[in-house]
């Protein structure tokens, strides 16, 4: 199951802590991390009373030079912009993983891609933030690996961002060796060390920020990640994340099997956006048509990436909806 | 030297007094007891504190500690995370009364019922200081507010030790001491520090003053502090 899988990676990339408070789809995540504390002494859980309480646990473990994470979904996420937004403007490598549920409110416990905004953007801040959209199981395994590698390397919160599909769905994934040590891991909270987040100034918090912006733009084209896939000779790219992404490869290869020349861009970061990686490719299509589970929230962090493109741009959206090929290539056809 | 002798606390950051207090606070004599405290029980080098927000903010730098300030309300369940993976650290939440028994209270009381083995100081002023003085759980009979201009009379005072003493541990450690009677303050926050070592919750409300919100003069805040001894009664709860 997806959500054991996250358990065993976070596993393997090297943390030893989780603090996690049980909400569906994500909750197999903190039963799973349970039973591997009862195998290894020196890990340590703890259900917490609250997601403010499990973020900020995080936080503390993070401190303390220990790498740790929690997972949660919709209302969950929430609650713990409170802890990332702190993460942020301290830059502790918090690790989250988010399984996306339905969203207005409590809504569903199933699926959506509607906290797409708020894992990317959440908080009073800037979105100094990184954030992997994952498609399928053994993508949750691999960036579960590279989130606790990147997130301590660059020392911005990051987030998995999958759904209730992938943290449900069951199948066979290639688990890697032991991940060995992470890099650049030791104690944030250390004598000498006084850290604040309130400033008296304007100008005080303007210059942090300033700074920080710097960091992100320098770090950001190591970091972006997405899949160019069969978009070298075509002219329609579909645009869609996560598991929508997965559908709709489905449905390119079939529509190529009718001569259509279509590919997909699939943006891996969602923050960063992998505007390095499209730029060029995507200026050479005819059309883009945005797939999402929501009503526009991928489009628009397209749209402000890509803004010089003058490339239509059809958005279809189905929020709180999921995607099947047949439908990806009955709206392509119709189109 | 006397036990009872004062003494400039080692572990003060000198780079950064004057405090940043205003005038009359009971926070830096609550912070003078922890840190003569910290230098008698010889703990600097294992000592991590926290702040919350609200003028507990103000002490983020205040020690020679490694030191953060969280979140309204989440400085505990930080110190959780942070003791949960480093158990031989001493960690101390700093909190006011705000943080501790309104938007914090779920943390406090859940911490105090897992027994984390955290120390936890609580300045208790009755009020919402850094904000200008409005309601908090802690406002007593007829106090007035910002929030409350005709006199707080809607519900009780809330009596954190007390009703932390329902959940606690046998061993944990609960107090109720003064900013006005520091040397007393300072063997309550010892005996919580050892209790933390030996793997227990503690927690000492120090109830502190602020001249500034309360706009007393000299004499009226001394009146009122003894007010605030009577109403919420000092001395060691468990």
């Amino acid at each position: 199951m997806g959500n054991q899988i996250l358990a065993y990676a976070a596993l393997n990339a090297g943390a030893k802590a989780m603090f996690g408070y049980p909400i569906t789809p994500s909750s197999e995540i903190l039963e799973t991390w349970a039973t591997l504390c009862v195998k290894d002494k020196n890990l340590s859980l703890l259900q917490t009373e609250d997601e403010m309480a499990a973020g900020f646990g995080v936080i503390g473990s993070c401190l303390a030079g220990v790498p740790a994470f929690t997972a949660t979904a919709g209302p969950g996420n929430v609650l713990m912009q409170d802890a990332f937004s702190m993460a942020e403007a301290l830059r502790i490598p918090t690790v989250a993983m988010i399984m996306q549920r339905g969203g207005l409110s409590t809504s569903t416990v199933i699926y959506s891609q509607e906290e797409v905004r708020l894992t990317c953007f959440g908080g009073n801040g800037e979105g100094f933030r990184i954030v992997y959209s994952t498609s399928n199981l053994q993508e949750l395994y691999d960036y579960t690996l590279k989130a606790f590698k990147v997130a301590w390397k660059y020392r911005w919160p990051t987030f998995i961002l999958a759904d209730g599909y992938q943290a449900k769905m069951k199948g066979e994934i290639k688990i890697s060796e032991k991940n060995g040590s992470l890099e650049n891991v030791s104690p944030i909270l250390k004598t000498g060390v006084n850290l604040r987040n309130c400033y008296n100034l304007e100008e005080e918090i303007g210059e942090v920020i300033v700074d920080y912006e710097k960091d992100y733009q320098k770090d950001r084209f190591e970091i972006e990640e997405a899949e160019l896939y069969k978009l070298d000779d075509a002219k329609v790219a579909l645009l869609a994340h996560g598991i929508v992404a997965a559908a709709a490869k489905v449905a390119v290869d079939k529509l190529r099997e009718k001569g259509l020349k279509i590919g997909l861009f699939r943006p891996i970061t969602l923050r960063p956006f992998p505007v390095s990686k499209g730029a060029k490719v995507l200026d050479k299509m005819e059309k883009i048509f945005a797939l999402e589970s929501a009503v526009g929230q991928l489009s628009a962090l397209f749209k402000e990436e890509f803004y010089d493109l003058s490339i239509p741009l059809i958005e279809i959206n189905k929020p709180g909806v999921g995607f099947t090929p047949r439908e990806i290539i009955n709206l392509i056809n119709e189109q | 030297m006397n036990n009872n002798q004062p003494s400039f606390p080692k572990c003060f950051k000198k780079e950064s007094k004057p405090h940043k207090f205003c005038p009359g606070c009971g926070h830096p004599l609550v912070l003078k007891a922890l840190g003569q405290a910290i230098d008698e029980m010889g703990i600097a080098k294992r000592t991590v504190f926290m702040v919350d927000i609200g003028c507990s903010l103000l002490a983020w730098d205040f020690f020679d500690l490694p030191t953060t300030q969280t979140h309204h309300g989440r400085t505990i369940p930080t110190a959780v995370g942070f003791k949960t993976v480093a158990k031989d650290k001493i960690v101390i939440a700093y909190v006011g009364d705000g943080g501790a028994y309104a938007i914090g209270l779920q943390h406090t009381i859940t911490s105090c019922l897992r027994n984390d083995p955290l120390t936890t100081i609580v300045v208790n002023n009755t009020l919402y200081a850094m904000t200008g003085g409005q309601l908090a759980p802690t406002t007593i009979d007829n106090e007035i507010t910002t929030t409350t201009p005709s006199g707080k009379s809607e519900f009780t005072t809330l009596h954190g030790p007390e009703m932390l003493s329902k959940i606690a541990h046998q061993e944990a450690y609960l107090a109720r001491g003064s900013a006005f009677k520091p040397l007393v303050l300072k063997q309550y926050l010892k005996k919580a520090i050892e209790t933390q070592m030996k793997g227990n919750f503690s927690l000492v409300e120090a109830l502190s003053a602020c001249p500034t919100n309360w706009k007393t003069n000299a004499q009226g805040t001394i009146e009122r502090m003894n007010k605030l001894e009577k109403t919420f009664s000092l001395g060691e709860i468990k």
